[in-house]
This record gives structure tokens, sequence and C-alpha cells, in this order.
């Protein structure tokens, strides 16, 4: 019943879904390739979203990932502005928004993530998420309207990203954080502490510990009132409290779904299925867990395995150390593997006065992860030894 | 082959260095530096690699 797919439909053209069809060129496939995307735009890259074309220092086209000609020259037929609705696996058939019925051989879902929002704030200007590039010129133009204040809910990696860009631009900033430290529950508290301690530095009105309890304005947002009453004026809220996979669209086809697409060890979902992005929940045979990882580095390479496995069976398990970096002021904070808050932390590098330094983490004798603050070079040493199961005393001896 | 990066878009980010240390290394001031500007052609799958996996899409190959 399994075969090789002759031609090969990808459905998210974002970072994954375009991996995925370049990969299946460079590979030498030379089926068709079909790419079909929500958004209007081409493919684009996301992290400059929340950074350089938020500041202003970028225009969107610089942004992009591809564009029609590169498409075209790799004969990738490009579909954009159309959402998928519905998958029929007997059938071999896609359901797109517009009620059309589009058949595949092989399928690549990479649909990717979208927002959570804050209920009750449906149709109040000024308030916003930050994930396409649509949302990042809506918020651009309300950052260059000159606000009395910007209020960020969530200092997760995006909400401290528009934070530092709406510092840079000048702007008065609160940042709202639920947890007791930033990202306390990503990096532990003692980490956590040093990333509240850059807000600070950088005159963020840093709140922890706290919620939100309603956002207010008439027609515009005027206000937000968090959970201990404190009421703070802002003109301009963004709401950075994570994602959700995009999932809805496979209700019914047997796909099975729980917090992402579930899929086999090497992204394979059924036959001539894969998924890939953010989208993707597989187990990562090198920390025997499942996971869902929402980082650039993972939607790039998780792309490209998934396109090589639907044409060869032999294409073996992703294994990789999931790694990201978020740029926050003129801190570059890298963080690799698969940390818990209670794993022990030790500097091995630098120093946590400074703000530049190292951190591995270990958990049951092993190396867990490294976190960076300005030390990409050491991120990727320690990021090697974790892929490699070195142990944690091991690590700790390492001198790079 | 010639390893040529736009420093313009480079941050550093050193996945170049993970996969080929031995061309290219993220030193303590935080710039990369390209330690062997034309490796051989044993060396184009590695290279190859950095350039399709970096999240700047700073590094490319001259064939001259």
């Amino acid at each position: 019943m399994t075969s090789t797919p002759r031609a090969v439909t990808i459905v998210g053209a974002s970072l994954a879904g375009l991996n995925a069809a370049e990969a299946l060129r460079r590979d030498g496939f030379e089926g068709p390739i079909t790419l079909i995307g929500a958004e209007d735009h081409p493919p684009y890259d996301r992290p400059p979203l929340s950074k350089q074309v938020l500041a202003g220092d970028w225009e969107p086209d610089r942004a992009a990932l591809t564009d029609a000609e590169e498409l075209q020259e790799d004969e990738i037929e490009a579909r954009f502005g159309l959402r998928a609705t519905g998958l029929d696996l007997d059938a071999r058939e896609l359901t797109l928004h517009t009620g059309e019925t589009v058949g595949f051989d092989g399928l690549v879902i990479a649909t990717g993530a979208r927002c959570r929002t804050m209920g009750g704030t449906e149709g109040l200007e000024g308030v916003h998420v930050l994930r396409s590039l649509d949302d990042c010129l809506a918020l651009r133009a309300d950052l260059e309207a000159a606000p009395q204040r910007v209020l960020v809910v969530g200092a997760g990696f995006i909400g401290a990203e528009v934070a530092a860009t709406a510092r840079g631009r000048g702007l008065e900033v609160s940042l709202v954080e639920a947890l007791p430290t930033p990202l306390g529950r990503v990096l532990g508290d003692e980490m956590g502490q040093v990333c509240a301690e850059v807000h600070r530095d950088h005159g963020v009105d840093l709140r922890t510990g706290v919620g939100v309890d309603r956002i207010e304005g008439d027609r515009r947002v005027e206000r937000v009132v968090l959970s201990d009453g404190a009421v703070i004026d802002a003109d301009v809220v963004v709401v950075g409290i994570g994602v959700i996979p995009n999932t809805e669209w496979l209700d019914g086809s047997g796909v099975e779904v729980d917090d992402g697409v579930i899929c086999d060890a090497s992204c394979l979902v059924a036959d001539r299925v894969t998924a890939a992005g953010d989208v993707a929940r597989w187990p990562n045979q090198l920390f025997g867990e499942t996971m869902r990882v929402e980082h650039w580095d993972n939607a790039a390479a998780q792309g490209a395995h998934a396109a090589r496995r639907l044409l060869d069976a032999g294409v073996g398990p992703l294994m990789p150390v999931p790694w990201f970096w978020s740029d926050q002021y003129d801190r570059k904070i890298q963080l690799a593997g698969r940390v818990r808050p209670d794993d022990e932390v030790r500097v091995v590098n630098g120093s946590l006065d400074e703000r530049r330094f190292a951190a591995i983490y270990g958990r049951a004798g092993k190396i867990t992860g490294v976190l960076g603050f300005n030390r990409p070079r050491h991120v990727m040493r320690y990021r090697a030894l974790i892929e490699q199961g070195a142990s944690f005393d091991d690590a700790l001896a390492a001198e790079f | 082959m010639r390893i040529v990066v736009d420093f313009d878009l480079c941050e550093s980010n050193a996945v170049c260095m993970q996969i080929a240390p031995d061309i290219f290394e993220v030193r303590d001031d935080d710039f990369l530096y390209i330690l062997n500007e034309t490796p051989g052609e044993a060396d184009r799958v590695r290279v190859e690699e950095c350039v399709q996996r970096c999240p700047k899409q700073a590094i490319s190959i001259a064939e001259d």
C-alpha cells in the first residue's frame, strides 16, 4: 500500500512548507509540487517581524524567503490566500475555504500555529497579537502613531522582543507576566530573574506574578486592569500568550491530533502523509519524549526531513537538539536542549552580572540544555555535547 | 568554491560553526570569522548545509 508519491502537495507556505518544497527539488524530485498557503503573501521569515520590521529598520520585502520568480524556477506551483478546511485521506483530497477540492498524492502538513487571544477584546482597536506580516504592519502603524504607553501581556520570547523593540522606539512600555519571573517555567527562576533585570535595566515597567483581569476602552483600548487591582493606562496592547496549532481542519479526517498532528519518529502521519513545523508532534528519540517545537530552526529542518520521508521510507527518525535564539535589546539569548525549570543550572562561562554568560542545565547526571546570553559559540559547543548525550560532569569539565 | 558571508545579515547565531567548526568560528567578540574561505570539494556538502541552515541566509557559495 505504501508507495512513493509521484506528486507532492504541501499545505502551509511558511518556513516548514517552503523548506519541504525546496528540499524535494534539491534532492532531485522531478514530480509536480504544489505549495498552498493561507496568507496572501509569498513565504516570509517571521523572526524579523518582532525586531527589524517592527522597529522600522526593514521594509517587509527584506523578510521575504522567496519570490514568484524563484518559485517558478523551481517549478513549485504556489497557491496563496487559500486555507485548507478539510482532508479526506481515502479520496486523497483537500478541501479549501473556497469550497474547491484539490487532489493530492503525497502530502506535507505544515499549517503552523496561531496566537492565543484574550476573550472580550474583539473589535477593540489597539489590541494586537504578533504572528503574521499583517499583524506586524498593523502593530507597527500603531507604534509609529506615538502611543502614550504600550502594554505587553506575556513576557515570553515574543512579548520580550516586542517590549525591547518598543523601548528601542523610545516608547513607554509595561510588560505583564503571570509567572513570578519571565520564562521561569522554561529557564527556572534564577535565569528568569536575569531576564527580568534585563527588561528593568532598559526602562520597562515589568510586573510579574500578576495576570490581566480585563482590557478596557470604548472604541479603542484605554487601560488594562490587572488581577492585583492595578490599572495601567495604555493605548496599545500586545498579547503574547502562546500559540495553538492549526489542526481544526483535520477534524474527522482520521489524522490523530493531540496538541499537534501526531507523527511517528520519522514525521510520517499516514500513508504518503507527513507533517512538519509548529503543527507537528513527534517522538524525538534523542530525548525519549514526544515534542512539538515552535522554533525557526526546527521548522526549517523538519520541513526538509518530512519531505524526504515522503520519497524515501529509509529516511530515519528526526532527532534534533531543539535550539532557538531571541534578540532583546543588545542581548542575543539562545537556548538549546530540553530543559526543565527544576534542572540544576551552572554558569560555565562569563557572569550573570555582565549579562554575558553560558549556563548549562543538568538532570539525572546528563546535560539537558545550554542557555547563552551573547555566547553563541558556547551554546553551539554545548549543543554538540547534548547531542552526544554527555554527562553533566563531563559538560562541566569541558572547556571551550 | 569560495564562501561568501553577508556580514550585514549575519547575526552570529553560530549555526554554521556547529556544522563546520573548521571553517566558521564565532569568537568572543560575537563576530563570525571564516577560517577557510576556499574549502575543497570534500567539504561541499557541509558548506551547503551551512548555507541552508543559516537563520539569516547570510552565507552563499561563489564558484570562481
